[in-house]
């Protein structure tokens, strides 16, 4: 093992890295010692246990998360609550309409649900607009949203579907504060039910799912989106890149146990996927004002 | 012990989410091995017939195996015999779950096994005598109350586990597969009544309840024949 190598490769994505470590010759010599004194097999550990003295979590660390998080919550409640009673919602039959309020309802609580957890440091509202606007004049990819349910549909997927893969990204940074992790897997997994019954009603809808991505199921198939809307693909597909993941820690997932059954499909499927926080933010960007 | 071999460093060995998956496993095997060896001289003897679940994050690991050897039993038995006049929809859906859920089964089994071979519970003997898998209602309310009980599992667990290097990758484990469990759950509920995916939440939008692993497991022995013990798991 070269622990000189994994420094560098930390470098690549993190330049802070040395400074994290003191310094990188430091950093050798106190590995050095480390290893000369303990098993070959604690060697690992003890580099975790480096690392971990490095990235500590500290309480700022936990409400810049609460905060990403708000601000993920303030413009998905602010979508919907634009949508529920709009032109395009009143098309829906009476269920979808019901479905749409409950998710409504549940991403407004969890706006004040972070307010108040968050007191004073919680960030203000930004201002949105849905039509993905932000620089282009006369109206974003989504210009005609409110009146159009499918295209409603498809914007709320890809909040949920991004939701999910954002909290998920974040769980690791929460672990110094249990109370506060905890209530981040609850927001989690409501965001995950919110998404299995969109791409529910999606299906149901059967309107702009490309056709090499049918059926579209409540659970992630590779990386489809399981939309077809040009005008804003390539943001979309941001949504679902990388959850065509099959291996996890280092375990093939494909045919596992000997199941042929599990192909890549399902393997991508049993395993959402994390995103980064400036993943998240390429993809949200374009309906946040500056 | 076995001999680590070198990962291969021509990669990038760390992404922004930590040590790339594929060398993720020996590096859990080494950490857990240790473990492994100093809760073995903490535990007590199980009782005979009665497995134990552990201590640790390895605990906690098991514990997630066990549900999941649940789901995945319970849903294989459905795909083997499906309900009287089941849709193609909803066998299409069966099978997507069954798949999952075995998939988290034998990854957990994998896993564990690489992290910490000697500590891994057996196989479970189930018990599904009170369920008539001959009648939709009866499937659905089982699925519905497996996959909400995974939920609330997990999300419960996830403040169990420890802050080491080990312990966060776990969570992020658990955090890959709970979000398919709601998803599962979600969708059972819509085929039993659509729109009740997430009547589950509370005034401020959380999904509850959160259990704890004793209380996950007290409702869980319905369907498990094997006794299992968790008094060794983190509090």
């Amino acid at each position: 093992m070269n622990l000189q190598n994994i420094i560098s490769e930390i470098e690549k994505v993190d330049p802070s890295i040395n400074d994290r470590l003191d310094t990188r010759r430091s950093a050798m010599k106190q590995f050095a010692n480390i290893s000369g004194k303990i098993a070959l097999a604690a060697v690992p550990l003890a580099i975790a246990s480096m690392f971990n003295k490095a990235y500590g979590q500290t309480p700022s660390t936990v409400n810049d998360v609460l905060n990403f998080a708000l601000t993920l919550e303030y413009l998905e409640a602010e979508f919907y609550t634009k949508i529920v009673g709009s032109p395009g919602y009143l098309t829906a039959p009476a269920v979808a309409q019901a479905a749409l309020t409950k998710i409504k309802n549940d991403e407004n609580a969890h706006v004040a649900f972070l307010k108040t957890v968050l007191g004073t440091n919680a960030v203000a509202k930004p201002n949105f607009d849905f039509t993905g606007n932000k620089s282009i004049a006369g109206g974003g990819p989504f210009t005609g949203y409110l009146t159009n349910y499918a295209v409603q549909l498809a914007m709320a997927q890809t909040f949920e579907d991004t939701g999910v893969r954002a909290y998920k990204g974040q769980a690791g940074n929460l672990q110094s504060n249990k109370t506060v992790l905890t209530a981040a897997l609850q927001i989690h997994s409501v965001e995950a039910r919110h998404a299995s019954h969109i791409r529910y009603m999606r299906r149901a809808l059967d309107a702009a799912i490309p056709a090499g991505q049918k059926p579209l199921k409540p659970w992630i198939t590779l990386n489809y989106s399981g939309i077809e809307y040009p005008p804003a693909q390539a943001n979309i597909n941001l949504s679902f890149a990388g959850d065509e993941v099959t291996t996890q820690a280092g375990v093939n997932i494909v045919g596992i146990g000997g199941n042929s059954y599990i192909d890549a499909k399902a393997a991508s499927e049993a395993f959402d996927e994390p995103l980064t926080k400036a993943e998240v933010l390429t993809i949200v960007n374009p309906f946040i004002i500056p | 012990m076995k001999k680590q071999s070198s990962p291969p460093l021509q990669e990038p060995m760390i992404s922004e989410y930590g040590l790339q998956r594929r060398n993720m496993l020996k590096y859990i095997g080494a950490g857990a091995a240790l473990m492994t060896i100093s809760n073995a001289c903490k535990k007590k003897n199980s009782t005979s017939g009665t497995v134990n679940l552990g201590s640790g994050d390895v605990g906690i690991l098991n514990y997630a195996y066990a549900l999941e050897q649940l789901e995945a039993a319970f849903y294989s038995r459905v795909i083997a015999s499906p309900y009287a006049g089941i849709s193609a929809l909803e066998m299409e859906y069966m099978t997507d779950i069954r798949n999952h859920e075995v998939a988290h089964r034998e990854f957990f089994k994998a896993a564990i096994t690489g992290a910490a071979p000697a500590s891994i519970i057996p196989s479970l003997e189930v018990d599904f005598s009170t369920i008539n898998f001959t009648s939709r209602d009866s499937v659905l309310a089982t699925a519905k109350a497996f996959e909400d009980l995974g939920v609330s599992a997990y999300n419960g667990a996830g403040q169990l586990l420890s802050t080491t290097a080990n312990g966060t990758v776990y969570l992020g484990l658990a955090g890959k597969i709970v979000s398919v469990e709601a998803r599962h759950a979600a969708l059972i509920r819509d085929l039993i009544s659509n729109g009740t995916f997430a009547d589950t939440t509370d005034a401020n939008g959380l999904d509850v309840p959160v259990r704890t692993p004793a209380q996950v497991l007290d409702i869980a022995k319905t369907y498990i024949k094997t006794k299992l013990d968790a008094s060794n798991l983190p509090s």
